[in-house]
């Protein structure tokens, strides 16, 4: 916790009423904020609570359909993120906007390249940035280093001094620590007390508790886009705070397994799995199990999936499907051993989005066995019927329909395939709850009738109320395997590395 | 990055320039080899002039095409444009050379008002540069052949001494050539417009949120290409000593200089690259084509090897995966990892 | 409240929901719908060109005039639909010309006077064709070597093999009997007078093409133009998908050289520019370069237009040597418009459209997910 900062430090930003909705769907209602000088904000909530859509308000990204934010008093509005830059306020996003060829002087100065009689000044560049990172208290970058070379906590420190480099009076910061190994957490933080120090007010969005109370001064909490609460950091503790982001009754909201469900034979076996970014995965799925996949981001979850599904194959180790040893090294040969995989992103990955959704949904059949097509066209419609896919009619181009649609159009296309074992990544991303609600007791018709499920995703609460069981990775390994029902902290507990529970190593 | 191999890491040190440049050492040694076997000196007075000779008209193309890719765009109007410049300047010299100026500057002013054309569908319009320039070679080759039936324009004395005038063993042309692939060095290291062009071509986004008026960069770019393909018409018309509406599309210069610029190292998505590779990637052509001509190969025969030499180069260009996340547990074999790590 | 699903509420039963129609509006309004989008529109362009021919040549008008003119119109019409594959899968076809060439070549040096060599020159020169296809997919594909270097250089190479092995031209044009194939007709038909065979071809090769973009590797080869990723997730080879494409297109050139064959002969330009024209044509069909969206019909139709306009512009007294700056104009201009124009009418997705080698699109309404400016 830091030490308590003065509650009067003066007030650089003023957010009032802020209202966005994005296509009909309400993201932020009524939200306000107030960023101080020298001290640090928490934004708190789970996946689509609306952090980022309100950082990205902030920064000029997009502008908001009501409300009000002031900057020393004065009523601000942006329309680009360079005027929310020049205006003081900068952010690093979880994404960066770096460009990899360049060197780090050239990105931090990119747009505002120093001049000496016409032709940029590149040793200034150089120096300028040099001393930005001095400032900073950084050693060992050096400012002609590409951006490429760099590791990511060294790409982030670079996005930072470009921040402060607009000389920002505010920093927003996006999970900033969701790719950093411990020293460089660290390292962050020293970085974060020199601003705070220097009396820049820093907004700090993050899903990990423990760094929300090592760092901020306040939190707020949001929750499904409204504002829960905007406490002091010393009047709340863990447990209140994950009350007030989850504040519901988890076994409410999630199905229960269909009465009769019960493991079948083994499905999916790995042994000692691994390639370039797993390793030594051990796993037994059985028929009717849905095993959710815990960890941290970066922790090779997805990497898991796409092993198995043979987007990246497995190098080392053994796979059984359904008993029989097979070497999977494409898509193709997993969809055609009975596979199936729901990536991550639906519109990059999932979905040929000027096609329409009859097209979709009979993609898969179509490319992997298209002598069934005829059989599955006639399937199709009563499988989107049956998903609920609400839509004017099967021509219509997916690119239309909202993400909870456009995931049961993904579901649909495998479902055609029947398949034995479903892989899914992040199957409730960027989806209405109805939506969501919807999947989940798909899910669970689907384990009624034998079917393996293998669920990624970062949502604990769905990855606890689904899971008959819960493998945990960390740094590329399965750590730690929870049974059913486990705390979040639990599971939290096993992916950062803070202790060792169940059969792991 | 530790756990490398040796060569793998002494590899990995070496820039894609750098490999180019190997490439091109590679290619004289063998230029050597196979010459001697027919009894001649690869480098010898005559020989060496001949190849800067050849690489001269190529280059000019060339530079001008790296500046265009590494804006993310493209340029294939370049063959007719040179074709274009020398029947215009031809035609206004006439032979006369008190017209040499005019000329000159008749057939610059239209490759520039080309290029302007070029860069502003590509950045107004939204068009790719592929395409948007496909279409204006098209629209030029029907103007070229609607109004030039054959040779027409004639270069005088004094300008066609550009073409054949030799400081030792150095053409005239070739000095040109590398100022103004001086010019270009400069002009992407250290002006504005330089680095704003490598951004665009890396990521519009990224510029874009930077404030970079991403259509500036890319406008500049189309007009400096089609301006240095003018230049390339402009040497060929003192060869030539007229203008030949079609010398543009015989030499494949689009083709080529598309491939001398990947061979060099740049990456044709953009964002990527340098003049010295390039430039490098020219001399390897000129290179391969000047041992073809001295084991007399068949003309012919020759297309055949570019053809399959140019599909080879980026092919092998190609594998570099970018952005690959790096792998926890195992390491790329030596040749993929030297790609990929190649500066 | 707990929900729980009951084993009867199976994935399949039809039991809960809706069904959703099979389309969104009927027969009349599909038809009304499709003219609004360019390749529907292209055929009100072939009626509106049609008429203004006639108009400016009231002889054009004649039906047999006009049969004649759909004959000679079918190899660039049966080229394009070869284009159409290639570029709906998300690629380009540059080495059409060479192929035609090359086939050319054959026909007049390998068969030549020998009617015997009638049958198996077809099969060579379809094998060859098959050939070049597949080499300019394989490249493509496995050596990831963008299409249109790819067939650049084949043509490069292709010109030069064909020109070595011939000593520069073919020697003279094939027997007469093979050149039936391109110059022959149907005699004695009612109202027309003739039905030249290139048109017949062109029609079953156009009912064939219709089929098989109705067939999985149609659709599946739209699915790959559209995300090549998302088809590669589903299953499908998409390095197959692709190269057959090519073959079509090598094949669809081949065809167009018999036929030119026919009543061109052997000229050494014989097909030259092929590629342009089969571009311009399915562009302005308006099948979108970079993939996904595109009928193949409207690609045929799109020949017929040009080669309309360049009728009526040859009317009009415009020298033909035009022709390659109109082709110019109208591909910047297609490309420069359908892309937009498939979503005039409908309110803009706002999705992020992932950078193909053409993307005329405007950028997004709002940074979605994955981009730059952060993640959910």
């Amino acid at each position: 916790m830091p030490p308590a900062a003065p509650a009067d430090a003066p007030v650089l930003l003023r957010a009032r009423g802020v209202t966005k909705s994005f296509v009909g769907h309400t993201v932020l209602a009524d939200v306000d904020l107030d960023l101080r000088a020298g001290q640090v904000h928490g934004l708190v909530g789970e996946n689509g609570a609306g952090k980022s859509t309100l950082m990205k308000v902030l920064a000029g990204v997009h502008a908001a359909d009501a409300g009000t934010v002031e900057l020393d008093g004065r009523p601000v509005s942006f329309h680009h993120p360079l005027q929310a830059q020049q205006a003081g306020i900068s952010t690093v996003f979880q994404e960066f906007n770096l460009l990899p060829e360049r060197t780090v002087a050239e990105n931090v100065w990119l747009g505002r390249e120093p001049r000496r009689r016409g032709l940029v000044d590149v040793d200034r560049m150089n120096r300028d940035t040099a001393a930005l990172l001095e400032d900073l208290g950084v050693t060992g970058l050096r400012p002609q280093q590409r951006v490429r070379s760099l590791s990511v906590a060294e790409q982030q420190i670079v996005e930072i001094a470009k921040a402060v480099s607009f000389d920002a009076r505010i920093i927003s910061m996006d999970e900033p620590t969701a790719a950093l190994a411990d020293h460089e957490v660290s390292l962050l933080y020293a970085i974060i007390r020199g601003l705070t120090a220097r009396g820049v007010a820093i907004l700090y969005v993050s899903h990990r508790l423990k760094e929300i109370f090592d760092l901020c001064d306040t939190i707020t909490v949001l929750k499904d886009g409204r504002q829960v609460a905007t406490r002091a950091a010393r009047e709340l503790d863990d447990a209140e705070l994950v009350r007030l982001m989850v504040g519901r009754e988890m076994s409410a909201f999630f199905p229960d397994p269909v009465p009769g469900t019960a493991p079948g034979e083994v499905l999916l076996e790995l042994r000692g799995a691994g390639n370039g970014y797993v390793d030594g995965v051990d796993l037994a799925l059985r028929a009717g199990e849905i095993v959710g996949i815990g960890g941290l981001q970066g922790s090779g979850r997805t990497e898991l999936l796409e092993a198995v599904f043979g987007v990246e194959p497995f190098t080392r180790g053994e796979m059984r499907v359904a008993g029989r040893a097979v070497r999977v090294r494409s898509p193709r040969a997993a969809v055609r051993a009975g596979l199936a995989m729901v990536t991550e992103d639906r519109k990059a990955t999932g979905l040929a989005l000027d096609l329409s959704i009859l097209d979709n949904a009979l993609g898969a059949v179509r490319a992997a066995f298209p002598g069934r097509t005829r059989a599955a066209r006639r399937e199709v419609p009563g499988l989107l019927s049956n998903l609920e896919v609400a839509a004017r009619a099967l021509d219509q181009e997916v690119q239309f329909l909202s993400g909870g649609n456009q995931q049961k159009v993904v579901l649909a296309r495998w479902l055609a395939t029947r398949p034995r074992i479903v892989l899914m990544d992040e199957p409730t991303r960027g989806i209405d709850v109805g939506a969501k609600h919807a999947i989940y007791e798909l899910m669970r018709v689907l384990a009624a009738e034998g079917v393996a499920v293998l669920m990624v995703s970062s949502e604990l609460p769905e990855v606890i109320g689904m899971s008959d069981r819960i493998l945990v990775m960390r740094d590329g390994v399965v750590a730690g395997e929870l049974p059913a029902g486990p705390s979040e902290e639990e599971v939290l507990a096993v992916a950062t590395g803070a202790s060792r529970a169940g059969a792991g190593r | 990055m530790s756990g490398r191999g040796a060569l793998a890491g002494r590899l990995g040190t070496l820039t894609s320039t750098g490999i180019v440049l190997a490439v091109l050492a590679g290619a004289v040694v063998l230029g050597t080899v196979l010459t001697a076997v027919e009894g001649r000196n690869f480098f010898s007075t005559g020989n060496l002039r001949d190849i800067l000779t050849a690489t001269s008209v190529l280059g000019f193309i060339a530079i001008g095409q790296t500046l265009v890719i590494l804006g993310g765009s493209l340029d294939l109007s370049v063959p007719f444009v040179a074709s274009l410049t020398g029947v215009v300047a031809g035609g206004v010299m006439a032979g006369e050379t008190g017209r040499v100026v005019p000329g000159v500057l008749a057939g610059i002013a239209l490759a520039a008002a080309i290029g302007l054309v070029n860069g502003l569908v590509v950045s107004l319009l939204r068009v790719h540069g592929f395409i948007a320039t496909l279409g204006m070679g098209l629209v030029i080759s029907g103007y070229i052949a609607s109004n030039y039936q054959g040779n027409h324009g004639s270069a005088p004395r004094s300008f066609r001494m550009i073409g054949i005038s030799f400081i030792g063993p150095v053409p005239v042309s070739t000095l040109l050539l590398l100022g103004c692939a001086v010019l270009a060095i400069v002009l992407l290291r250290r002006t504005r417009l330089g680095h704003h062009l490598y951004a665009v071509g890396g990521n519009p986004e990224v510029a874009r949120l930077s404030g970079v008026r991403t259509a500036v960069p890319i406008v500049a770019a189309h007009v400096l290409c089609s301006v240095l393909a003018g230049m390339a018409g402009l040497l060929l018309l003192a060869r030539l000593s007229v203008g030949n509406p079609t010398i543009g599309s015989q030499g494949q210069y689009d083709l080529m200089s598309i491939a001398a610029v990947v061979l060099g190292g740049t990456v044709l998505a953009g964002g990527k690259g340098n003049i010295t590779g390039t430039l490098a990637g020219v001399a390897i052509f000129a290179v391969m084509d000047n041992v073809m001509a001295v084991m007399e190969t068949d003309p012919f025969l020759r297309n055949v090897v570019r053809g399959v030499v140019i599909v080879a180069a980026v092919a092998v260009y190609s594998r570099r995966s970018i952005g690959r996340r790096p792998a926890r547990f195992e390491r790329p074999g030596v040749l993929d990892s030297a790609l990929q790590e190649a500066k | 409240m707990s929900t729980s699903a009951t084993a009867r509420d199976t994935t399949r039963d039809t039991a809960r929901g809706t069904a959703l129609p099979r389309h969104t509006h009927g027969v009349a309004g599909r038809m009304a719908a499709s003219v609004s989008t360019p390749g529907g529109a292209v055929f009100v362009l072939v009626l509106a060109l049609l008429v203004a021919t006639i108009v400016a040549n009231p002889t054009f008008g004649d039906p047999g005039v006009l049969i004649r003119f759909l004959g000679r119109t079918a190899p660039i019409a049966i080229a394009a639909i070869g284009q159409y594959y290639v570029i709906v899968s998300g690629e380009f076809d540059l080495s059409m010309a060479a192929v035609i060439a090359a086939q050319v070549v054959v026909a007049g040096n390998y068969i030549g006077d020998d009617t015997g060599r009638n049958v198996v020159g077809l099969v060579l020169m379809l094998g060859l064709g098959a050939l070049v296809g597949l080499l300019n997919g394989l490249a493509t594909t496995l050596l990831q070597v963008p299409s249109f270097i790819v067939t650049l250089a084949m043509m490069l190479a292709l010109t030069g093999l064909v020109r070595y092995l011939s000593g520069g031209a073919a020697d003279a044009p094939p027997n007469d009997a093979f050149r039936e194939i391109g110059r022959g007709a149907i005699e004695g038909v009612p109202v027309v007078d003739v039905i030249p065979y290139p048109l017949l071809i062109l029609a079953a090769l156009s009912a064939l093409a219709v089929w098989l973009m109705r067939r999985p590797f149609g659709r599946t080869l739209l699915a790959v133009g559209d995300n090549p990723a998302a088809a590669h997730l589903s299953g499908a080879r998409v390095w197959w998908v692709k190269t057959r494409a090519f073959v079509l297109s090598s094949l669809a050139a081949t065809v167009a050289g018999i036929l030119l064959v026919g009543y061109a002969g052997v000229h050494p330009t014989v097909g030259q520019g092929y590629e342009f024209s089969a571009i311009t044509a399915v562009v302005l069909g308006g099948v979108v370069l970079g993939g996904g969206r595109g009928w193949v019909l409207s690609a045929v139709a799109g020949a017929f237009a040009i080669e309309l306009l360049f009728t009526l512009l040859t009317v009009l007294d415009v020298d033909a040597t035009w022709r390659d700056t109109v082709r110019g104009l109208i591909i910047i201009a297609a490309v420069a418009f359908a892309a937009r124009a498939w979503t005039v009418g409908r309110r803009t997705s706002g999705r992020a459209r992932r950078t193909t080698l053409s993307d005329p699109s405007a950028p997004p309404t709002e940074p979605t997910s994955g981009t730059n400016t952060g993640g959910n």
